[in-house]
């Protein structure tokens, strides 16, 4: 037998209006806003699955409406600029390419060429074709990894897994030319460390071959998804101006309608060479985008595979010995190469006085390394001009809650980049 | 980018619109670089970017270096680039070192919004103040950071790591 009582009073539903209320005069308005006119500002992050990062963003809200972002950046600084002061030029090139994890062969570049013009130094043609074509694959991986976690943020989780598949395949080239599957430290001050193996260009074949019909079925995925449209499209648009004056580049610039590319522009390494366009957009939404950075894997493509047919013989390294280690098999042989492997290995190269800017084009943007050398083996100052940080700065305000993650997606910073 | 020549044209007009703002051009490796006044940037910057002849419209960056020793001692670079020619020019502003007080110069946000975060970043590691910046805050660094890490005189590891076997050497050391 239980001794619990009914409650003497059921809680009232709030929908039933009290009769008792009702015959009451009714007061002028309430002058207070609205709930949904109130301001509210939230945080978002900084471990939020959606801000592909350690990103923090104060947000102000006006019911469903956002109409402030404040990015809060710097939970993954690592001094790794500061750290570079400290080591032979040589063994900076681990620490950039640790910036931004997804592009490790555009810090590699922008790093050694900026030394490479300093001192004056040409690489051999098949360095360069090899750089290129390590770049595009990269160029290729960090696409995938941006389609596969953007699509993830608007709810298809399927391309997660089939973008990560295809990135796999990347890594696994990588790793077999490169011996590293991520931060391969496989450009060097002069060329490259190793020449490709024996079967890596079956393998690189293969997969370009393959990789096309893979972008069709992404498209075929999205194109046709509602979801995806509706959320993408017409959401987003920062003008073409604005983002201009806010400094942004790569494919969110181009997806506005700017055919600006540093690639066609200022022509470095073996670009010049290769055939390939700049996909453009029109209104620069967050479809556009999406299809600009698309195209560019297709173009990439065709760039391996142009390096692939056009692979010149000959050294991968420049013969300069006080820039670039002489080959394994001189040192038993030869005095001098012994020498001059000591010296690089133990010291480090000089540098002479001067500094310079170099920018490539990454696939966030543009890319640049600024290095001052005062003439001595280790650099006085590097300093990285990271898409993402200058692209950050171009977040659009307006628009929903939803729209804003899709917003950031679109953007792809990666906060590694960016802190540094 | 300009010729060498080209530079020297662009150096004697800045000067003669403002007397003294050019101090020295420099061109190496193909790169032309004005060497400017700290407190006459924003017009050298604004007659690079509004002069028909030059429009250097976009800023791809700005970058603040620490020459310790050599003097002056801090030094802020613009990378400016005109996208129609397609040609760089950068403006290098000297700054003394001020002792205690810290080194100053005028904004540039104005004319280039993109700068806003940049001179944040110069600001958090080199203590270089942007006289008019909306927002001068720390951007990396912890907001409540004491000190200017990325100058020549700050030591790496600047933050003593402290295990409890030092207590004895310093006690106290986590108040």
């Amino acid at each position: 037998v239980s001794d619990r009582k009914p409650p003497e009073t059921l809680p009232r539903d709030p929908r039933i209006e009290d009769p008792a209320m009702a015959s009451l005069p009714k007061g002028p308005p309430a002058q207070e806003l609205e709930p949904e006119q109130e301001l509210m500002t939230i945080n978002m992050g900084p471990h939020h699955p959606a801000t592909h990062g350690v990103l923090r963003l104060v947000v102000t809200l006006q019911g469903e409406n956002v109409l402030d972002v404040v990015p809060i950046v710097g939970y993954v600084h690592t001094g790794i600029e500061k750290s570079c002061e400290q080591h032979p030029y040589w063994k900076v090139i681990p620490f950039v390419e640790r910036m931004d994890y997804l592009s490790y062969f555009f810090q590699m570049e922008a790093f050694c060429g900026n030394i490479e013009r300093q001192v004056g130094l040409e690489i051999p043609d098949r360095a360069k074709y090899l750089r290129v074509m390590h770049m595009e694959l990269n160029r290729l991986h960090s696409h995938l990894v941006w389609l596969g976690t953007s699509a993830l943020d608007l709810g298809a989780i399927s391309m997660f897994w089939y973008c990560f598949r295809e990135r796999d395949k990347v890594l696994d080239l990588f790793e077999m030319s490169t011996g590293q599957r991520m931060h391969t430290r496989y450009f060097q001050v002069g060329g490259v460390i190793e020449d490709i193996p024996i079967g890596f260009e079956r393998n690189l074949r293969k997969f370009i071959d393959q990789m096309p019909s893979r972008i069709d079925q992404y498209e075929a995925l999205l194109d046709s998804n509602e979801i995806f449209l509706r959320r993408t499209k017409n959401v987003g648009i920062v003008p073409r101006e604005r983002l201009l004056e806010l400094g942004v580049t790569g494919p969110l610039l181009r997806a506005a309608g700017e055919p600006w590319d540093l690639r066609k522009a200022t022509p470095y390494l073996a670009y010049p060479e290769l055939e390939f366009s700049i996909p453009v957009g029109t209104v620069g939404d967050g479809y556009d985008r999406y299809r600009v950075r698309m195209q560019e894997m297709r173009e990439s493509v065709r760039i391996i595979e142009q390096c692939l047919d056009g692979l010149p013989e000959g050294p991968f390294r420049a013969d300069d010995r006080k820039y670039s280690l002489p080959p394994r098999d001189e040192l038993s042989v030869s005095m001098e190469a012994l020498i001059h492997h000591f010296k690089l290995v133990t010291e480090g190269f000089r540098v002479p006085p001067g500094e310079l800017y170099y920018a490539i084009e990454g696939p966030r943007g543009e890319l640049g390394c600024f290095i001052v050398a005062d003439g001595s083996a280790k650099p006085v100052r590097v300093h990285y001009r990271d898409p993402s940080f200058v692209n950050l700065q171009a977040m659009c305000v307006g628009g929903y809650v939803a729209d804003m993650v899709q917003n950031l997606a679109m953007l792809d910073p990666i906060l590694g980049g960016i802190d540094r | 980018m300009p010729d060498a020549p080209g530079l020297e044209l662009i150096a004697q007009e800045i000067n003669a619109a403002e007397e003294g703002t050019v101090l020295e051009t420099a061109y190496e490796q193909d790169r032309a670089r004005l060497i400017v006044d700290s407190e006459k940037v924003l017009p050298a910057l604004r007659w690079l970017r509004d002069t028909p002849s030059q429009r250097y419209r976009f800023l791809s960056s700005l970058h603040a270096a620490d020459y310790l020793p050599g003097e002056p001692r801090f030094a802020v670079h613009y990378e400016l680039l005109n996208r129609d020619r397609v040609e760089r020019i950068s403006v290098k502003a000297l700054l003394a070192d001020g002792g205690d007080a810290l080194p100053e110069l005028d904004s540039c946000v104005e004319i280039f919004p993109t700068a806003d975060f940049h001179e944040r970043e110069a600001y958090d590691f080199f203590g270089i103040v942007f006289r008019g910046h909306p927002d001068m805050r720390r951007i990396l660094m912890p907001e409540d950071y004491v000190g200017w890490p990325q100058r020549r005189d700050f030591p790496v590891g600047g933050e003593p790591v402290i295990f409890t076997r030092d207590e004895p050497d310093s006690p106290g050391w986590y108040e």
